[in-house]
């Protein structure tokens, strides 16, 4: 493409001007058109998608090469969920499981997620098309067809969880419960069943260890804290996000604090979850595959 | 009449030496402006600032006295997405830089108000490693260069961002592409390739500034009958990576280039290339000229963690002692003398398991535990490095060299992987441990004599960031959380800060315009000037 120059004083960003020059070369009547048709019948197209490689052995294998390297990291080895990514060997997919979504949800990223663009996480090497349909069909080739039997009652799940369990003092699941802990109403989706059962276990063992700063805008950790103001108040909690000057953070009462860190008198950060530690006593096998149950259950919605 | 025609026509070509000697120091960056580029600190001409590589800003009028008075000046936006990693050029009032996708333009550099913009046209299936990023230009006379994602090498002229000259530099389709700031030297510009990633064969090329020409290219491994082929096993040279993407710096003493290069590959997996594997992870004396090499010296021998050697190296003078050096990503501060390309002294920088033992050089050498097997070993530092690709700096000042330190440790694990002609070939995954603690980062002052860490300001997490030191007594960072930071150079303590609300992909520098002083930096998809009220 050749240099624009800026004759006039208004400057509208890349955007305009590209579409600028797409328009001096011809290209804009053509990608309207596409634009208008891909707006009028999206459904016909995705369906026309498909995976060039679709039941190749040997594709799938290249494709799990590419897996180790691009996606592991997250959805772990194997594609049975890591601490970040979900198990993408169940059938169910909270973003779609048809060739086109799981095309798109890997070269584009899935906004609101930390699922990045293909190449953008800064780790892997950008793929080209042909390595990510090897991956789907890697994906194919590892799925699990029968979805395992219910492993508990998610309906006295949901009791326990509003109920004798407490877990919605400090969670919620669609719109209804506490803040404090993270919203658990996608992570049947997002997480391994094992994954669940160890976080209510043993709390205190980071799942998530490890984020690469291109999706780190955020502490998701709920890492508590516990800091003394300059009037000597004690106030324990999880950090919302810091930075190297600053904390944000909110207190057991779901108050949000808001600090400059040179003005506080002591800020200590701990690796102990404020989420108490269910054992098997106070909270039996049973039970807890009942309120796992239940996490499934809506994630699947 | 005749006598005062003479002395009209002596006054008028008086005038016109002069007039010619003002539009040409304006307008034209000679190589001899470049070689003395201390002599206006009001610009910065190459990518580290200076020859040296120190990204150390004469400037002072900022300084440790008036810095907590720092404020915006002007603010640019890309208006493109990814890491913008670009380090601007300053000339005589106008800003030249690259941002994501292979755009440059330039700016007026005291209002942020562009005079141009150009967009290379990528194809859609370039090959990049990490992102579509570029970290700058390079100028001279009176035109501006850079790389490109799909390996050109593109001319642009200074004034109008018109293409004087585009040349494929080799075909992209391999794995090639271009992230580096090209450095000019003399009426060449130079610059290394990418792609360890993809199973290239590495070089660093020279193109006629004038006419994009080729003068001459250096492969970083050697082919069949050439010193150093046989540390390579059976036909593994073909693909053994070794980069260059990162810029290099230039003795004008001794017209070299000292260049450093990057892994071999495929990257975290040595099992099919037994050796040494030369020249990858090696800094590079070339005679610039002709790119011969002068002599070499290999950081990291046989590498399978990915620990590229493409860090900035800075040239430091002691006494009469010529001296480089480099805080490698491997964890460890080298100081070689640059005339013989002897190590003078190493030590760790950072968190280091793999090497307990030095060779009979001094070279840190990996123990046994350190190599990656299929269910995978825990290595410090983890594949990003200690550090990475953001700039180091040298304040003389101070004799303090500044690196940005990554404190991570990862889960080397082997895959076997066929080699395919441009796609990804690492022979391997990496993950972060379960155990580890969560990383960190640190801005880290290392006594160049001695190796020492003097002091260190801490991030919370590791950041991208560079560094820049001035005259001023100041350091200038910035951090993954959006801040830009300044600190004293001589202890570490942080004096000012602003949150630029998007994490740091760049390293920082100053220019001045009309007497003001400014330093700039590159933060989500921004370009920031600072600057005194």
């Amino acid at each position: 493409m050749r240099a624009i120059p800026m004759h006039l004083g208004n400057f509208f960003g890349w955007s305009a001007m590209l579409t600028r020059t797409m328009c001096r070369q011809g290209i804009s009547g053509l990608a309207i058109l596409i634009v208008l048709l891909m707006l009028l019948v999206p459904s016909t197209l995705a369906d026309e998608i498909r995976n060039p490689f679709s039941g190749d052995p040997k594709a799938a294998k290249a494709g799990e090469f590419e897996f180790r390297i691009n996606c592991a990291f997250c959805h772990g080895l194997g594609a049975r969920g890591g601490g970040r990514g979900p198990d993408l060997t169940r059938t169910h997919k909270r973003h779609g499981d048809a060739d086109a979504d799981l095309f798109q949800n890997i070269s584009q990223g899935i906004p609101g997620t930390v699922m990045p663009a293909n190449g953008t996480n800064g780790q892997g090497v950008g793929m080209t098309d042909e390595e990510i349909w090897q991956i789907i069909t890697y994906l194919r080739s590892i799925q699990v067809q029968s979805p395992a039997k219910p492993i508990g009652n998610a309906a006295h799940g949901k009791e326990l969880f509003y109920g004798d369990a407490n877990c919605s003092s400090c969670h919620m699941v669609e719109g209804s419960g506490g803040r404090l802990g993270p919203d658990l109403t996608a992570v049947g989706t997002a997480r391994t069943v094992d994954s669940l059962v160890g976080s209510v276990r043993t709390p205190s063992k980071r799942l998530a260890w490890g984020l690469t700063e291109t999706t780190k805008e955020f502490a998701q950790e709920y890492q508590t804290v516990t800091v003394v103001t300059p009037d000597g108040h004690e106030i324990k909690g999880v950090i919302l996000n810091e930075d190297q000057f600053s904390l944000q953070m909110m207190d057991t009462a779901e108050h949000i604090h808001l600090f400059e860190k040179d003005k506080l008198r002591s800020i200590q950060k701990s690796r102990d979850s404020l989420m108490p530690v269910y054992n098997s006593t106070i909270l039996s096998d049973v039970d807890l595959d009942d309120i796992v149950a239940y996490l499934l259950s809506v994630g699947a919605k | 009449m005749i006598p005062s025609m003479k002395k009209l026509r002596g006054v008028w070509l008086l005038m016109l030496i002069f007039l010619g000697f003002a539009v040409a120091t304006r307008a034209q960056v000679t190589f001899e402006r470049l070689v003395n580029s201390s002599s206006e600190p009001q610009n910065w001409l190459t990518y580290s600032g200076n020859y040296a590589g120190n990204r150390f800003s004469p400037l002072d009028r900022v300084s440790t006295a008036n810095v907590n008075s720092l404020t915006a000046k002007w603010v640019y936006q890309t208006a493109a997405t990814g890491k913008f990693e670009t380090t601007p050029l300053v000339v005589d009032g106008i800003l030249y830089a690259t941002a994501q996708d292979d755009r440059a333009f330039a700016l007026d550099a005291r209002t942020g108000r562009p005079l141009w913009l150009f967009q290379h046209q990528l194809p859609s299936d370039i090959r990049p490693c990490c992102g579509r990023v570029n970290r700058g230009l390079a100028i001279l006379g009176d035109k501006v260069f850079f790389g490109t994602l799909d390996a050109h090498v593109i001319a642009l002229d200074a004034k109008t961002g018109n293409v004087i000259w585009d040349v494929a530099a080799v075909d992209y389709k391999e794995g090639y592409s271009f992230t580096v700031a090209p450095l000019a030297v003399k009426n060449l510009v130079i610059l290394g390739v990418s792609g360890g990633e993809y199973g290239i064969r590495g070089f660093i090329d020279a193109y006629d500034a004038d006419t994009g020409q080729r003068k001459w290219r250096f492969y970083t491994v050697p082919g069949p009958g050439e010193p150093g082929h046989d540390t390579w096993e059976g036909d593994s040279w073909k693909i053994g990576g070794a980069p260059a993407w990162n810029t290099g710096v230039y003795d004008a003493k001794t017209n070299q280039l000292f260049w450093p290069t990057g892994n071999p590959s495929p990257s975290n997996r040595g099992e099919g290339r037994a050796g040494d594997n030369l020249y990858s992870n090696s800094l590079l004396a070339l005679d610039a000229d002709t790119g011969k090499l002068n002599w070499y010296f290999q950081f990291t021998k046989h590498d399978e963690h990915d620990w590229d050697a493409t860090q900035v190296p800075i040239m430091l003078e002691s006494g009469d002692k010529h001296l480089i050096a480099q805080a490698n990503r491997n964890g460890f501060f080298y100081l070689l003398d640059r005339t013989t390309g002897k190590l003078l002294s190493t030590n760790a920088y950072a968190r280091t398991t793999w090497s307990d033992s030095k060779d009979a050089e001094g070279r840190p050498v990996p123990n046994q535990q350190s190599s990656p097997t299929p269910e995978g070993r825990t290595v410090c530092p983890g594949a990003l490095g200690a550090t990475n690709w953001m700039a180091p700096s040298f304040d003389a000042r101070t004799n303090l060299f500044y690196v940005t330190a990554r404190e991570q440790c990862d889960i080397f694990s082997t895959a076997p992987q066929p080699y395919e002609v441009g796609h990804a070939y690492y022979g391997s995954a990496y993950f972060p441990s379960d155990k580890a603690e969560p990383y960190w980062g640190a801005l880290r002052a290392i006594d160049p004599g001695s190796g020492q860490v003097k002091w260190e300001f801490r991030h919370i997490s590791p950041t991208w960031s560079g560094v820049l030191s001035t005259a001023g007594g100041l350091l200038f960072t910035g951090d993954a959380e959006g801040n830009f930071i300044a600190l004293d150079a001589a202890s570490g303590k942080p004096l000012w800060h602003f949150q630029m609300g998007g994490a740091v992909y760049a390293s920082p520098m100053a220019f001045a315009v009309d007497g003001k002083e400014y330093v700039a930096i590159a933060a989500g998809s921004s370009l920031y000037a600072f600057g005194l009220p």
